[in-house]
């Protein structure tokens, strides 16, 4: 049983500022939350009033769609600002963007940005719940969140497992993520792809460094397999995509090497063929539809445990 | 704090604070004082009733429904708000078959999604657990005590979304008044006037070991 009752930061800008505590309560409520989407009327009318605006500065369709429908659920009004048709274009900063929404009384921001700290920098001038959605090469808290929960329904429990994260390990926020989060809910994480991809230095973060593909593999309850990012490289960090392939690529034969029954997960979207190979993203141990199921509950979760904690404190601050 | 703040664990009306009245006691209730150590500290508390009360309070529940529902009883279900209205839920459940051959289906409607003050107390959501679809059953909806209403406006909220019954009525252990909502209960097990800030508390073998209803005094 968890002992707090909400979030106590007014942002979610990281797993890292998560206790364990606040990571089961998110957890244990996108259980209870998963429900909603069973019920015959889809919604409950918890956020009603409220206004989520998903502020995107990079393309996505899986969590800007993901934030929206947990937001929608919860009865919260949604707005997408199309950053490609606003005032960004017209050279406008990025907190006056956010003061402007501001002015509007947004309630929740979603943001996804380039550029590492940019939805700290928001949060630390915005009365506003500022939900970081992926920054930079830095966190993506609720994908590790959706993790966490697609692993514990799957095989019970968290602690004690152990994780493999494949691939493209230097660009990816994901991995970062996973790695704090796994690692806090007391799971072993180990990274694996070319030393390109993967400097030693995660060993210093608490992950096991892995090049070679078999070792990683032998023993883990999870494979983990990475977007490869061509849209992050530079040339020369791969000889070619079909030697990543042939080296790191997860197919059948591979899977194998991992435990019997081991879960597959990938954030999406693939690049099927080059990470991983079809017949094992549509395999049976392949949680992949899972993740983005829980991803709505997940959300839910925080968007409703934020709010709670708000709420919370503005009626502790109003009471002398 | 106002009569709309919330405290306590399980998604109801707050019952604390204030003074109880004098005839708190029932006749039947045992009267001895003892005192009660709750948050605040040491209060004044009086049984108002023991445990033999709560179940001549649940047979005579029972008795109401069955009369006031012929011809509808196959399609009756009742259904109790977490955590002390599901075990009473249950318990109704029991003297139907038993006195009254009627099988009712029992379930369970987690109210924290629909209440009006998210935040303002411990209110984290449980599953509910509806005993299949509820269009066109006589919903009886059981809660433990009865207070602004509010709690009961939820859960009729949260049950429409469910489904379209074809009736909902409301039964309760204890109506201790001061409605904030036009709500009133179709069965209820005792009237308790209180002052608006006492707390009444409910203890169910089930969920709290102990059996009895305790009107506490306030320290307003």
């Amino acid at each position: 049983m968890t002992t707090v009752d909400s979030l106590s930061a007014k942002d979610l800008l990281g797993i890292e500022p998560l206790s364990r505590d606040e990571i089961q309560l998110i957890l244990d409520t996108a259980r209870t939350l998963s429900d909603v989407a069973k019920h015959p009327i889809k919604k409950v009318p918890a956020l009603r009033g409220r206004t989520m605006v998903n502020l995107f500065y990079e393309a996505s369709t899986r969590t800007r769609t993901s934030f929206e429908l947990a937001a929608v659920r919860l009865s919260a009004d949604v707005v997408n600002i199309n950053v490609q048709a606003s005032s960004v274009v017209k050279g406008e900063t990025l907190l006056d963007t956010a003061r402007t929404l501001e002015a509007m009384t947004v309630d929740f921001i979603v943001m996804r940005h380039g550029s590492s700290g940019a939805p700290h920098m928001l949060a630390r001038n915005l009365k506003a719940s500022v939900i970081n959605a992926g920054d930079g090469q830095h966190e993506h808290p609720t994908q590790a969140l959706l993790d966490l929960y697609t692993v514990r329904e799957k095989l019970g429990s968290i602690e004690g497992k152990t994780i493999t994260l494949i691939g493209d390990i230097q660009h990816s926020r994901v991995a970062r993520s996973d790695l704090i989060a796994f690692t806090k809910m007391g799971a072993k994480v180990r990274f694996c792809g070319p030393p390109t991809l993967l400097s030693a230095d995660f060993g210093a973060l608490g992950a096991e460094v892995h090049h070679d593909l078999k070792s990683a593999l032998t023993g883990a309850d999870v494979v983990y397999v990475l977007r490869l990012q061509f849209e992050r490289h530079r040339m020369g960090l791969m000889p070619s995509v079909k030697a990543y392939t042939q080296q790191y690529a997860i197919t059948s034969e591979r899977v194998k090497w991992a435990k019997p029954g081991a879960l597959v997960m990938h954030p999406g979207p693939m690049n099927r063929g080059v990470e991983i190979a079809p017949e094992v993203a549509d395999g049976p141990t392949s949680v992949i539809v899972d993740q983005v199921a829980n991803g709505i509950a997940v959300r839910m979760a925080v968007l409703y445990l934020l709010e709670a904690g708000r709420t919370k404190r503005a009626a502790a601050g109003g009471v002398s | 704090m106002g009569p709309l703040s919330r405290t306590g664990e399980s998604g109801k009306e707050q019952r604390d604070e204030g003074r109880t009245t004098r005839n708190a006691g029932g006749p039947r209730a045992g009267m001895a004082p003892r005192f009660f150590c709750g948050l605040m500290g040491p209060q004044g508390a009086t049984q108002s009733l023991d445990a033999a009360g709560i179940d001549r309070a649940m047979v005579r529940i029972a008795h109401e429904i069955h009369e006031k529902n012929p011809g509808r009883l196959a399609d009756l279900v009742l259904i109790g708000i977490p955590k002390r209205g599901d075990t009473l839920a249950r318990r109704i459940a029991a003297v139907l078959a038993r006195d009254h051959a009627v099988v009712a289906p029992v379930g369970v409607l987690d109210i924290t999604m629909y209440r009006d003050d998210i935040g303002s107390r411990a209110s984290l959501p449980k599953p509910s657990d509806l005993p299949g679809s509820i269009d066109g059953k006589t919903i009886v909806l059981v809660d433990d005590v009865l207070y602004t209403g509010r709690s009961v406006r939820a859960a009729m909220d949260a049950l429409i979304d469910f489904g379209r019954p074809k009736a909902i009525q409301l039964a309760v252990l204890v109506d201790r008044g001061h409605r904030e909502l036009p709500i009133r209960a179709d069965y209820v097990g005792k009237n308790i006037p209180t002052a608006p800030g006492a707390n009444v508390k409910v203890e169910l073998k089930e969920d709290d070991g102990a059996e009895q209803v305790l009107v506490e005094e306030g320290n307003g």
